[in-house]
């Protein structure tokens, strides 16, 4: 038997990240080996590391595994319905901009049922910062597959093996119009820190993809082994190459994984340009929204 | 307190019932609004996307209506009033986002300008089947307001009311409109901003430390907050406790959901809305909604110029229904005739609150047109019969 040491936690001594996490509500759900708290993690530290005042930031989930991150944030956390976080944060950013709305969802969420609100989010470059956690398949419900789930893939809803094209997210991102893309995995937790610092620093529609494993469904039903065989496979086979056409950033069930950031471009977001063509067309007589009506 | 006066358009005006119900929204306070092209409903948001720049707020047009009924309460959250209007379709798509206001106790407003169904149906033409949506279309327990207008003025007055009631009750208020109402041209009277009645919303006065979010005050209703001020609080579309957070146990479940509707009790019938004619003597009494009961007017009329005594109950508060006051008249009336663009849904409530005291007629239509004023006619003299 290997000895044990006994680590001397001194009193009071919290974990940096605790602030930024409603502990009232700890244990979390998440099993063992699962990615979206190391996603929780770095997104603390790049709160923390971002300086951003705290109060001024909103949190807006899905349903699924990583709907459920709103609900640890300590910040005004909204936990939606299925696939319309993007609609409703929509909504919060527009009638208060000075929030900073993050969007914090899975990938059946963001891109199955609610596909059609992020291209639209992205075309509009509302001001949106989207964390995307990719684990390729239905985690909550048991483990079905997702427009993310690889060719070959064993699901419970493909139990002979996925065979439908997947969507390459970041593409799509870059497609639809987003101001920001970069993918990373759960391996990468300083570049994803520094990644998510950055977009809450940046305006504009904002995506960030990290794949992450679901060791309890997916990697376990493809006999890829725990959460840390994943971390291995991460370690390998991905490669860091910033702007790099997302075109060539597919994913595969077991091969290279593209990772960095691939676009960085400024255009003007959806506030900016209402501003501007209804300044144009009205003149003096625009009257720019209020913050927030006390009506 | 009064309207804001920046989005009152004081004076004497012809429109139609979708324009006046934008005026509506406005005059209430709604500075936001998100919609999707729908006939025959459209009207109110283009309305509102020409004022609202000039006003000082935000109209966009969603990608679907699931994001339009979506998208309207996030902005609740950051603090404004805003509403959504639809129609048929649109409104069996905003089924799920009426029940998440419903969890989430979060005012806002629907507009649904109703036109003959199912599914594509009659896009350009009346009906009044979506009532029993309006009532039960979102999944599980909850309780609604719909108010039915049955002129452009009313449009206008009735939308006030809607918001003051969503804000009062939290929770959302269907606007129960149809074609015809939408579509038809009328005087239109807007008073001045001190002469319309607005219900704020109601803030905590607690500080972050010590308010939980939905912990109803003595009226059952919670006092909310709005995001960006340091309440950090959590809104969730599970079943919740008073702190927001999420909780599966049976006794939360039981009592979240019990107050959901008790909440709404003092409107069902103390404070419900209706107009009543010559119901003193009445043998029969004509109960409709919406445009039918300007049809019904016309039935009511020919009856009581051959001697029925005809009575007029029109429902301007749909739900809650008023079944007290029915039950009331039940117990000393002969019959109750009911017609509606539809094969008979609010006649089933009828039926319901009168439990069998007197008899209940329903006069269907499947809509597409009004009834004509002799088809209630025949029915009101069958039943005075």
């Amino acid at each position: 038997m290997t000895p044990t040491t006994t680590l001397e936690i001194p009193e009071g001594a919290q974990n940096p990240v605790e602030p930024f996490l409603r502990m009232d509500r700890m244990p979390h759900i998440w099993c063992p080996g699962c990615g979206i708290g190391t996603t929780v993690n770095c997104f603390t530290r790049a709160l923390l590391d971002s300086k951003v005042n705290l109060d001024k930031v909103a949190i807006v989930s899905g349903i699924g595994c990583t709907g459920r991150v709103a609900g640890y944030a300590r910040l005004d956390s909204f936990h939606t319905t299925h696939g319309r976080a993007i609609p409703f944060a929509t909504g919060l950013k527009l009638a208060n901009p000075e929030l900073q709305v993050v969007v914090y969802s899975g990938d059946g969420d963001l891109f199955a049922i609610g596909g059609n609100h992020f291209i639209h989010a992205a075309r509009r470059n509302m001001d949106l910062k989207v964390i995307c956690v990719n684990n390729m398949t239905y985690a909550m419900t048991g483990g079905q597959s997702a427009p993310t789930t690889p060719a070959q893939a064993i699901s419970a809803t493909s139990p002979y093996g996925a065979f439908e094209p997947t969507f390459n997210l970041v593409a799509l991102a870059e497609a639809a119009g987003a101001s920001y893309v970069a993918r990373w995995t759960t391996y990468h937790v300083k570049q994803l820190s520094r990644s998510m610092e950055e977009v809450l620093k940046r305006k504009g529609f904002c995506f960030i993809e990290v794949l992450s494993p679901c060791p309890t469904l997916y990697q376990r039903r493809n006999k890829m082994g725990d959460g840390l065989d994943t971390m291995k496979y991460y370690k390998e086979a991905s490669k860091i190459r910033h702007g790099a056409p997302t075109s060539e950033c597919t994913l595969s069930k077991s091969g290279e994984i593209v990772v960095g950031k691939f676009v960085d471009r400024d255009r003007p977001d959806y506030l900016e340009l209402l501003r501007a063509q209804m300044t144009e067309s009205l003149g003096e007589r625009y009257v720019e929204r209020e913050a927030s009506c006390s009506c | 307190m009064h309207a804001d006066p920046k989005g009152v358009l004081t004076g004497v005006h012809f429109l139609d019932g979708d324009h006046a119900c934008c005026e509506g929204t406005l005059a209430a306070g709604a500075r936001f609004a998100a919609g999707y092209p729908i006939t025959p409903s459209t009207e109110v948001v283009e309305r509102f996307a020409s004022r609202i720049p000039t006003v000082g707020g935000i109209f966009i047009q969603m990608e679907d209506e699931l994001a339009a009924s979506i998208a309207i309460q996030g902005a609740v959250w950051a603090g404004a009033k805003a509403f959504t209007v639809t129609s048929g379709p649109g409104f069996s798509l905003m089924m799920e986002h009426i029940g998440l206001a419903a969890i989430t106790e979060t005012p806002c407003v629907f507009v649904d300008v109703q036109r003959g169904g199912p599914s594509t149906g009659l896009p350009t033409l009346p009906g009044q089947a979506d009532m029993m949506q309006a009532r039960w279309g979102s999944h599980g327990d909850y309780g609604i307001i719909a108010l039915c207008p049955n002129s452009p003025q009313e449009c206008f007055d009735l939308t006030i009311q809607a918001f003051n009631l969503s804000e009062e009750f939290r929770v959302p208020v269907m606007m129960m409109m149809d074609e015809c109402v939408g579509h038809m041209t009328e005087k239109v009277v807007i008073p001045e901003p001190d002469q319309i009645e607005i219900t704020p919303r109601r803030y905590t006065k607690l500080p972050p430390e010590e308010y939980r979010p939905f912990e109803p005050r003595e009226d059952l209703v919670p006092d909310m907050v709005r995001a960006g001020e340091g309440y950090r609080f959590h809104v969730t579309g599970l079943t919740h406790d008073e702190r927001g957070y999420p909780n599966m146990s049976v006794e939360t479940q039981d009592r979240l959901v019990r107050r959901l509707l008790a909440k709404l009790e003092p409107l069902a019938n103390g404070r419900s809305l209706w107009e009543t004619e010559n119901l003193e003597d009445a043998d029969v009494v004509v109960v409709s909604y919406g445009i039918t009961s300007r049809v019904a007017q016309r039935a009511i009329q020919l009856a009581r110029s051959r001697g029925i005594r005809a009575g007029k109950f029109r429902l301007i508060t749909a739900w809650p229904f008023p079944a007290e006051r029915i039950r009331e008249l039940a117990g000393r009336v002969k019959a109750f005739v009911v017609p509606e663009l539809n094969l008979g849904q609010m006649v089933l409530e009828v039926e319901r609150a009168a439990a069998g005291q007197a008899k209940v007629i329903p006069v269907s239509h499947a809509g597409g047109t009004v009834h004509n004023p002799d088809t209630i006619l025949n029915a009101i003299v069958e039943a005075a019969r």
